[in-house]
Formats: C-alpha cells, sequence, structure tokens
C-alpha cells in the first residue's frame, strides 16, 4: 500500500509547464486510434464473412393476414360439438365459459408473466355472433351455451348477453336460416356428413381435421362444397404458422437444393395424448343422446362394406354400436368405430404442413407398419405408426414416424443435396458439408457446415443475416422476440379469421376443398395401408385407392 | 471547489494503476460499441435470464416495451461513455462510478449463488463473485488511487480550474 507522505521515488505532480504536461493529458488517446482501427477490421471481416447474399437471399415471405371488414357482415355462427376441441375453437373465436375466464384472471393474479388473460382480452373482435349450438352432451351443449353468450368475456359474476339456440340434432341447426356459417368439431366419424349436410343448406363450413372417416364421403364432401359454392375452411391451423411460409420461401428458391426425403414425427407421453381423456362426472345415458352417437347410416354401410370385404373385422368393435359406454363416448380416438387413429389425427397435421410448403398433392403410394405396443387398455388403433409415403414424380419420400409413448422432440427434417431445414415453430438450416452450392462459401470458410447457418425466429423482422451463436442460444430457449418484435397470435383464431374473412369478401381459404381432399386421402392411404398390411396406391386418373 | 491532494505514486504504481484504469476502460468502450454497431442488439434475453431477489424487476424491464427501449438506449451509451472516461483520463472518477453502478446491475441480474443456472455468462465457474465483483473492486480501487489527474485529460481539466 502506498502511503502518501512516503515512496521510492516521489514523482513530481506539480504544475508542469508546455509540452511535457500536454503529452501526460494526451497519453492515452492513441489507444482511441487502436479501438477504433480494431472495430473497423472487425466489421469488414464480419462483412466479408458473413456475405451469402449471391446464395442465399431471402425476401421475407409473411403470413397474408386479411383485414377484419368492420363495415361487412355480422355473421352468425353455428358451433357443432363442443368437446375439448370444440372449446378451444370457440375460445379462438373470442367466446369462453365464465367459469374458465376466471380461472384466466385468477391465475394472471397469481403469476404477473401469465399473460393469456390479457391475449383474450386484446384478441380483434371477429364481428360474429355464436346464434346456435349443438352437442349430444348435456354438460357440453350447456357449456357452449354460457360460452356463447359471453361475447363480453365476463368472469364468474359478470352478466351474460343473449343464449343461443340450443338444438338437440346437428340437421335442425343446419335447416336454421338464421345460421351463416358452421364449425364442427364432433369426432371422426360425423365430419363428412355434417358437412356434407351443411352445405347442401348452404352454410359455410369450418371442418376439423380429418375431412372425412371413410373413403366414399371424400369424395361426397368436395361434391357437396363444390356445388353449394360455400366458403369450406380445414382445421389445419399450421397453415398460419409464420416459419411454414418462410420455409416455402427456401424451398422455392432451391437454397435446400433437390430434396429427395422428408421426415415427419409425433411424440407423446402421457395419457392424454394418447387420447385417454377424462370422463366426465355428470355424463351417463341420461345425459348423452348415445344414438346420434352412433355413425350416419351411410357412413356405417361404407365402413362395414371396406372391413368386411378387405377381413378387417378384427379391427372393429369389440362393443357393438348400441351399447352404451363412457369410455367409448369421451376416448372415442382409440377406436376405428369412430377414429382415424393416428394417420387423421395427427399425421394430417404434418402432412398438410409439407402439402403446405412443397405442394406434393396425394403420394403415389403409402405403406405403413405399427402396433398397440404400449396402451394395451383395449384400443384397436394403432399407438405407434410409420408410414412412408412415396412421390416419385418428385422424387421424394415424406416419411411419418409416431408414438405416444415417448415425447423426444423430432422435429419435421426437410433434407435436401445442399442443406437440410429442421421446422417447428422456428426454422434451422444447415448445410450439408457435401454441397455443391455452396461448396465455395465452404471452401472459403464463409459458411461452416453442419452447424446452424441461418435461424427464423418468428417475429425477427430479420431477412439475411446469418444467426450468430448468441442469438442462437437465445432462440434454442425460446427467449428472443417471443415478446419483442412480434405480436403473437394464437393460429386457430388466425384460421377462423381467414374462413369469416373469405366469407365476407368472396375468397378462398388457405386450407380449402381441394387441400382437404387432398389431406382426407392421403390420410386414408396410410390407414388402409396399415389396416390392410399392404402398399396402396393412388390412381391419379381415377381418383381412387388402388392396391399394388 | 476543494482540490483533492494529488497521492505520490512510484513509477511502477503509476503505471500500473494506469494500466489498469485504461485496460478496464476498453473493456467498457467496446461493449459499448459493439451494441451500438450491432443494430439487432437487445438486452431482452440478458434480463430475461436473470434471477434471485431481483430477477422479477429486471423481468418486468424486459417484458415492457418501453422499458426495454430505454434499457436497450442507455446500456450501450453508458457503457461507452464510461469507457471514454476511463481511457482519456476525463472525469475519470464519475467514469468510475458509473461503471460501478452498471456492473453492479449485472451483477444483481445474474449473482451467482448456489443453484443459480444462467445461460450467461457462458463461460467460466463462479460461486458468489464472478468478474463483475472484481471488475467492481478493481474501479472502486482506481477510485482511491486516481490516476487521471497526472496521466488523462483531467490533468488538462485541473489546470483549467485553478486557472479559472
Amino acid at each position: 500500500m502506498v502511503d502518501e507522505t512516503q515512496s521510492e521515488e516521489p514523482l513530481k505532480v506539480a504544475p508542469d509547464e508546455g509540452r511535457r504536461d500536454f503529452l501526460k493529458s494526451l497519453a492515452t488517446v492513441p489507444l482511441l486510434g487502436a479501438m477504433a482501427y480494431g472495430i473497423y477490421k472487425k466489421v469488414n471481416r464480419e462483412r466479408v464473412r458473413r456475405n451469402v447474399s449471391d446464395v442465399f437471399k431471402l425476401e421475407g415471405y409473411s403470413p397474408q393476414i386479411l383485414p377484419i371488414q368492420r363495415d361487412g357482415k355480422k355473421l352468425r355462427l353455428g358451433m357443432i360439438g363442443f368437446g375439448i376441441r370444440g372449446k378451444l375453437l370457440l375460445r379462438s373465436c373470442g367466446f369462453a365459459e365464465p367459469e374458465y375466464i376466471e380461472k384466466l384472471k385468477e391465475e394472471a393474479r397469481l403469476n404477473s408473466k401469465d399473460t393469456r388473460y390479457e391475449m383474450f382480452c386484446n384478441q380483434e373482435d371477429l364481428n360474429i355472433e355464436i346464434a346456435a349450438v349443438c352437442d349430444i352432451f348435456d354438460t357440453h351443449a350447456e357449456a357452449a351455451m354460457r360460452a356463447a353468450a359471453n361475447g363480453s368475456k365476463e368472469g364468474a359474476n359478470g352478466r351474460l348477453g343473449k343464449l343461443p339456440k340450443r338444438y338437440r340434432n346437428y340437421l335442425d341447426l343446419l335447416s336454421d336460416p338464421d345460421i351463416d356459417a358452421v364449425i364442427i368439431a364432433t369426432p371422426d366419424h360425423w365430419h363428412g356428413t355434417m358437412a356434407i349436410e351443411a352445405a347442401r343448406r348452404g352454410k359455410h363450413v369450418y371442418l376439423e381435421k380429418p375431412m372425412t372417416w371413410t373413403v366414399p364421403e371424400t369424395y361426397a364432401v368436395r361434391d357437396a362444397v363444390r356445388e353449394s359454392g360455400i366458403v369450406f375452411q380445414l382445421g389445419h391451423q399450421g397453415r398460419q404458422t409464420d416459419s411454414y411460409v418462410r420455409a416455402k420461401e427456401i424451398i422455392d428458391k432451391g437454397y435446400l437444393g433437390p430434396v429427395n426425403l422428408i421426415e415427419v414425427c409425433t411424440n407423446r407421453n402421457d395419457p392424454n395424448g394418447a387420447w385417454v381423456y377424462d370422463i366426465d362426472a355428470s355424463a351417463n345415458s341420461q345425459t348423452i343422446d348415445w344414438s346420434q352417437f352412433v355413425p350416419d347410416e351411410r357412413r356405417l354401410k361404407e365402413y362395414y362394406a371396406y372391413m368386411k370385404a378387405n377381413k378387417l373385422e378384427r379391427f372393429m368393435g369389440p362393443d357393438p354400436y348400441e351399447k352404451f359406454s363412457l369410455e367409448r363416448f369421451f376416448r372415442w380416438r382409440c377406436w376405428w368405430d369412430y377414429s382415424t387413429g393416428l394417420s387423421g389425427d395427427l399425421l394430417t397435421h404434418e402432412y398438410d404442413a409439407i402439402n403446405q410448403i412443397m405442394e406434393v398433392g396425394i403420394p403415389y403410394s403409402a405403406t405403413s407398419s405399427g402396433g398397440i405396443y404400449y396402451f394395451k387398455d383395449g384400443r384397436t388403433v394403432p399407438d405407434v405408426l410409420q408410414t412412408a409415403f412415396e412421390f416419385p414424380d418428385k422424387n421424394l419420400t415424406l416419411l411419418y414416424s409416431a408414438t405416444q409413448a415417448s415425447s423426444r422432440q423430432r422435429g419435421k427434417v426437410i433434407m435436401g443435396h445442399d442443406a437440410s431445414m429442421e421446422l417447428g415453430n422456428t426454422l434451422t438450416i444447415k448445410v450439408d458439408s457435401d454441397s455443391t452450392r455452396y461448396k465455395k462459401k465452404i471452401e472459403e470458410g464463409i459458411i461452416q457446415p453442419d452447424v446452424p447457418f441461418y435461424n427464423y425466429i418468428p417475429g425477427s423482422d430479420d431477412v439475411d443475416a446469418i444467426t450468430s451463436a448468441t442469438e442462437l442460444y437465445f432462440a434454442q430457449r425460446g427467449l428472443l422476440y417471443t415478446y419483442v418484435n412480434g405480436q403473437r397470435y394464437n393460429t386457430t383464431y388466425l384460421h377462423i379469421r381467414e374462413w369469416l374473412e373469405c366469407i365476407r369478401q368472396g375468397l378462398i381459404p388457405s386450407c380449402n376443398i381441394d387441400r382437404a381432399f387432398e389431406e382426407a386421402m392421403t390420410a386414408h392411404m396410410g390407414t388402409r395401408a396399415y389396416l390392410e398390411g399392404r402398399t396402396m396406391y393412388w390412381d391419379k386418373e381415377k381418383e381412387e385407392i388402388v392396391r399394388g | 471547489m476543494k482540490q483533492r491532494r494529488q497521492i505520490l505514486y512510484t513509477k511502477a504504481q503509476l503505471f500500473f494503476l494506469v494500466l489498469l484504469r485504461v485496460l478496464i476502460g476498453w473493456h467498457f468502450l467496446y461493449e459499448g460499441l459493439s451494441k451500438i454497431f450491432n443494430p439487432k442488439w437487445t438486452s431482452y434475453g440478458y434480463l430475461m435470464d436473470a434471477q434471485g431477489f431481483l430477477g422479477n424487476f429486471f423481468h418486468a424491464l424486459a417484458d415492457n416495451p418501453t422499458s426495454l427501449g430505454v434499457v436497450d438506449f442507455l446500456n450501450p451509451i453508458g457503457l461507452t461513455l464510461v469507457g471514454l472516461s476511463l481511457v482519456l483520463g476525463i472525469a475519470a472518477r464519475f467514469g468510475a462510478i458509473g461503471g460501478i453502478f452498471l456492473l453492479a446491475l449485472y451483477y444483481l441480474s445474474h449473482i451467482p449463488y448456489i443453484g443459480a443456472e444462467y445461460l450467461f455468462p457462458s463461460e467460466g465457474s463462479y460461486l458468489w463473485v464472478d468478474k463483475n465483483v472484481i471488475e467492481i473492486c478493481a474501479l472502486c480501487l482506481l477510485m482511491t488511487f486516481p490516476t487521471s489527474g497526472i496521466i488523462g485529460l483531467d490533468r488538462l481539466l485541473n489546470r483549467y480550474w485553478k486557472k479559472n
């Protein structure tokens, strides 16, 4: 420690005139020059190092959100089916039961970071009225009425608006002249029938996926929609995903090179994800109109005809349709008698995403395998499924792989000769070490292969820049841009909004009847390949699924 | 204005004290300029990564676009000014105080207590003490042993003050 009074060679610090004084004052200034030089060199190096615009340049396509026409007609909607998905759909429309809103408020109060209530309240009004509801389970129907009457988003003690009409049969709702359009969120075995009947009555349709339960009804739905001219939207809300639009731009521009293999997956690992849903305590044969849960006669005929002709009786039942069963009512996805299994329920989301991005259409062939390997609870649909779809005219295989007993995350991976893309809510591209397109850049050290080269984070307005390590680090942990630049949207809200605005403005929605037909046929090919244990082919001319 | 008495140093003492001041200044200055030159830079990730008793405060700063904008503006400017002050030896005492304030915020948002897991800093292993604390102590030391009146623009300023 230095003592003020003692030092070996005391330095004279008394005011010193002239040059020496001046030099001491400015002695450290040259360091600024050194820093300026360093920054100049570094910025230049970065500019050169990160310049890949000659091989990778994006325009930054973004999803088109149709503005809501404020002076447009208020549409009167009917809601058919108010189970798990029905509730979510109505909430996306801005209608929720007071008890649900109360729960959101409470959770926001307990946790200031829970912004769901705020988001729900701030969601732009869709200019609609839920005029009628229909559900064959009283508890669901009553909840639907409370939600429909709660357009003002009131909590437990709030005053509800006008109650909608409750119909006990979907045909009565569809015949109501005060209804312009319907949202159908029933089990799979009723999708097609209800859509056909709605179209025949001139009601616009938002239909949950998959479009159909049987193959013959798939043609009938398409015919009914085309003949009626209604606006039809299939419920693949993934169509509104920001990163898919960016993915399409990248693939259209050929930045991945030729793509020959795409891997898409479903991974879940809990009973809910395997469709073992809770059974409502108020459910019994008095509160459920079981007779309406049995499929429509025409569908039943088609189902029996196919299953029996191909000796697939072991996949039917095992309970007869007449037997009342709470398990089958709430967990209907577990039985082919009502369900389309993994193929219709989850593969369709993956397929539709790829169809959106690459416009692949119906595959040339489908080969499936799998089994009931974990949930041995009496179900007839598999809990593990692999389906390989071939598109020889596109030199492409689409491989779907699903398990309901492992939640390991596997994104959609689009593998190209020059680069591969991993796609989820974010998008990551890795350049291939053996790429032709990027060979020179790799040799020059400008592109490092096999590590993330480009990362797109929804909400980021950055188009061309290559991901920095820090940015990627944050992005992978979901920390960047989630709240900062990008306005967060619920994709289901956007999908319904697109449908409503297409009705008002006479436009065609993104997941229209042609895309829905492709989706349904592709899923049916996968299902039939699994059930029959052989490859299914698509006869393009005749538009038929045929056997090899 | 009461003039502080300048401490008498040996050449070696003066050399290392000035070196320490300039190096810390360089560190601040480049941290500031690198953020100013990077239009994509935001403190959002760093603030959201905060933990400890002030964690919620930092998260709230990040969550609000206005406060985040203020932080994103002030932090690089503050770092740059502190850096210039220490490198050039101008108003070095205030520069050191500013530096200590910024470092204290960084430390409080990322206290390396037992069980804390941060994304930042992404290098090194720390327990209670991290490089921010050490740099705070170094700045306290520089305030105790000022050098800008000997080597630095404060020397000229002091003369100006004396003349007037």
